[in-house]
Parts: structure tokens; C-alpha cells; sequence
């Protein structure tokens, strides 16, 4: 676990629930995106993209512990139910998951797993930066070492944007096709529900609505400068945060999890 | 995307403030930025490095093998160009 210090945040213990439940949303969101990139291992485009992407999948999985790590240690002492890191990924069934839906779909082709982290790096620079100030301490600590990745990805899916975008027609057609898909699901990453409410009011949870603005203002000149265009559709397709998903988060878990449900507990 | 649309550059770290950029390898990216980016995930992860260097190994002139007689050889028979060559004063006892 390489989260170990105590949790110093003094929190009406009434919220040590919610507090647990959100540092497993953040946690969840990090585990299913890393493992999605994950599987790019192998099939990149070419040798050096390959590695780039490994590389992107790992801080994503290393960036999962912290927040799990957090999220045992808060079941520990403050809610007396002992999980470890490895319950809270392993034996947890998917309506028990609460990522957003935009990062459980599989990976696409490659654009459009550029089109997905050009969206959610932006995202998460913005979300992280307002982390960094969290009520706890340890979220705040864990959101001050992932920014600085994060910056990383976003310069990277930046490039990859403009360089396809910007491209051939096949390029241009295949990330405007992926930017086009992706958008129903950025609605939810804006809205908060009473869980969040409650956090966001302690000044512990980030309220997304507040850089909503500057993260289309990010996307539309990235876009733009891709000769993108911003899609305009009003569809907002929810549930992710609520346990509801689509039918690739089952796919993914059974990967996941299959080796730890048929020898539980074992240790290689 | 397939390698050959690709270019070929030489990477150069620093491992260190005060050490000298050092050649450690050479990868494929279609512009010296790209270069740069792939470099560090593929060169920097262990913290190897506090700068890169990037060159387009295009750009490189390198001796060739055929060279190597008249440009190597003939220093092979004139010691007398090392500093150890020549005994020391023994008022001199470490140089």
C-alpha cells in the first residue's frame, strides 16, 4: 500500500461512508481507464507508441492504489469493516463499481482511445487541480503527484489530436467519428449527485461544474485547431456513478478478476 | 502507421546537473517534439535523466569503417602522445 499515513482529516464520522465511497469512484475511474490502456500492451501502432501508452496505463493503475489504498484505510479506522486493496478491486461485482461510463468502453481503434484521454486528460487537470485542495489531506496529496502526470497525458493525447485531426482524411474522419461517440457520455462527468453534495460542502469533494466552462474552452480550441469540430448534441447518457454501466464493464471485470475469484487469497 | 513513414533519432541523456548529455539509444517518431515525448517514456522512467537530447540520426556524420586505418592506425605506435609516457619528477607524486 504506498498510501500509509493516517488519515488526519477531521470529518464528522457520519461521512466517513461517503468519504469512502467517493475515494472508490475517483479510484474506480483510474483502474478502468489504466486497464483499458492497458490492453493496448502488444498492439500499439508501432514499438515507441506501445511503450508511451504502457507507460500512460501504469500511472493511471499506480494512481488506482493510492486512491484504493485510501479508501482501505478509511474502512479500517473509521468504519471498522477492514477492507484491503485487494477486496475493494477484486471482489467487488459491477454494480458495486461506480466509474463514469466514458472510460469502461473498449479501446476502439486508435483514435479513439486518443479522442478518450484528449477528453478526460483535460478533465482530470482540471479535476486534480481542484483536488489539490481537498479537506483531506490525503486526497489532496495523491491529487498534487497525479497533475503532474496528467500534464504529461494531456500533452501527449494533445499531439496525437492535432497530428490526426490534422492528418489524412481517414484520421480526420475516424477521431471527429470517436469525438462524436464519446460525447454523450461527458454530460455526467459534470454532475454531481447528494453523496458528492454533501463532500463538496465539507470541502472535500470537487464540484466539476465549476471548470466546465474552461474545460470546453480547452477542448473547442484543441479541437479547433485539429480542424475538429465540437459536437452540439444535448444526449447525456448517466449511470456510471450510480452502479448502472454498459455491458463492457462486465467483459472487463471478469478479465480482471478471474484469476484472484479462482484462488482467493493466493500469493505469487 | 507503419515504421518506415517514421524517422530515425539518436537520444542523448543527462543522467546528472554538471554531467555531459550521454548517447544511449535511438527511436523511431514522425517529428523531433514526438522524439522527445517517446524519449522520456522510453529512456526516463527509472530517473535516468534530468535533460534529452534529441538529433535525427540523418544528421549524424559518422566515420566509416573503411576510415578507421588512416584515421586510427596511426596513432597506434606513438605512446609518446600519453601523459603516462613520461616519468614523473618524484617531487611530483600524483598527477
Amino acid at each position: 500500500m504506498p498510501q500509509t499515513e493516517k488519515t488526519a482529516v477531521t470529518l464528522d464520522p457520519s461521512m466517513a461512508d461517503g468519504l469512502m465511497s467517493y475515494t472508490l469512484r475517483l479510484a474506480d475511474d483510474a483502474l478502468v481507464l489504466g486497464h483499458r490502456l492497458s490492453e493496448w500492451v502488444s498492439n500499439g501502432p508501432f514499438l515507441e507508441e506501445d511503450i508511451a501508452l504502457a507507460n500512460t496505463a501504469l500511472d493511471y493503475i499506480g494512481r488506482a492504489r493510492m486512491f484504493y489504498g485510501h479508501a482501505a484505510q478509511i474502512s479500517t479506522d473509521m468504519l471498522a469493516c477492514q477492507k484491503t486493496e485487494d477486496d475493494l478491486v477484486y471482489l467487488r461485482n459491477e454494480r458495486e463499481y461506480q466509474n463514469h461510463l466514458i472510460v469502461e468502453f473498449p479501446i476502439g481503434d486508435f483514435a479513439f482511445t486518443m479522442a478518450r484521454q484528449l477528453l478526460i486528460d483535460t478533465y482530470s487537470v482540471h479535476y486534480l487541480d481542484a483536488l489539490k485542495k481537498s479537506a483531506d489531506p490525503t486526497l489532496a496529496a495523491i491529487a498534487e503527484k497525479a497533475i503532474k502526470e496528467s500534464r504529461y497525458h494531456l500533452r501527449r493525447s494533445q499531439d496525437w489530436i492535432l497530428r490526426l485531426g490534422d492528418g489524412t482524411d481517414e484520421s480526420h474522419r475516424r477521431v471527429q467519428t470517436a469525438i462524436n461517440e464519446l460525447w454523450d457520455y461527458i454530460e455526467a462527468l459534470f454532475e454531481v449527485d447528494a453523496l458528492e453534495l454533501g463532500l463538496i460542502e465539507q470541502g472535500i469533494a470537487v464540484n466539476p461544474a465549476a471548470f466546465k466552462a474552461t474545460w470546453l474552452a480547452d477542448i473547442t480550441a484543441s479541437l479547433e485547431q485539429a480542424t475538429l469540430s465540437v459536437p452540439t448534441t444535448d444526449n447525456a447518457i448517466r449511470g456510471g456513478r450510480q452502479g448502472y454501466h454498459t455491458e463492457n464493464l462486465g467483459h472487463l471485470l471478469t478479465e480482471l478478476q478471474f484469476v484472484h475469484r479462482s484462488y482467493p487469497d493466493c500469493q505469487w | 502507421m507503419s515504421q518506415d513513414q517514421l524517422e530515425l533519432f539518436e537520444i542523448f541523456l543527462r543522467a546528472k546537473r554538471g554531467l555531459d548529455h550521454k548517447h544511449v539509444g535511438s527511436l523511431h517518431a514522425e517529428d523531433a517534439t514526438q522524439a522527445l515525448e517517446y524519449a522520456r517514456d522510453c529512456y526516463t522512467r527509472r530517473n535516468e535523466g534530468v535533460s534529452i537530447w534529441v538529433v535525427k540520426s540523418a544528421d549524424i556524420c559518422a566515420s566509416q569503417e573503411d576510415d578507421s586505418e588512416c584515421f586510427f592506425d596511426p596513432s597506434d605506435d606513438k605512446p609518446y602522445r600519453h601523459a603516462t609516457y613520461y616519468p614523473l619528477p618524484s617531487a611530483v607524486d600524483n598527477m
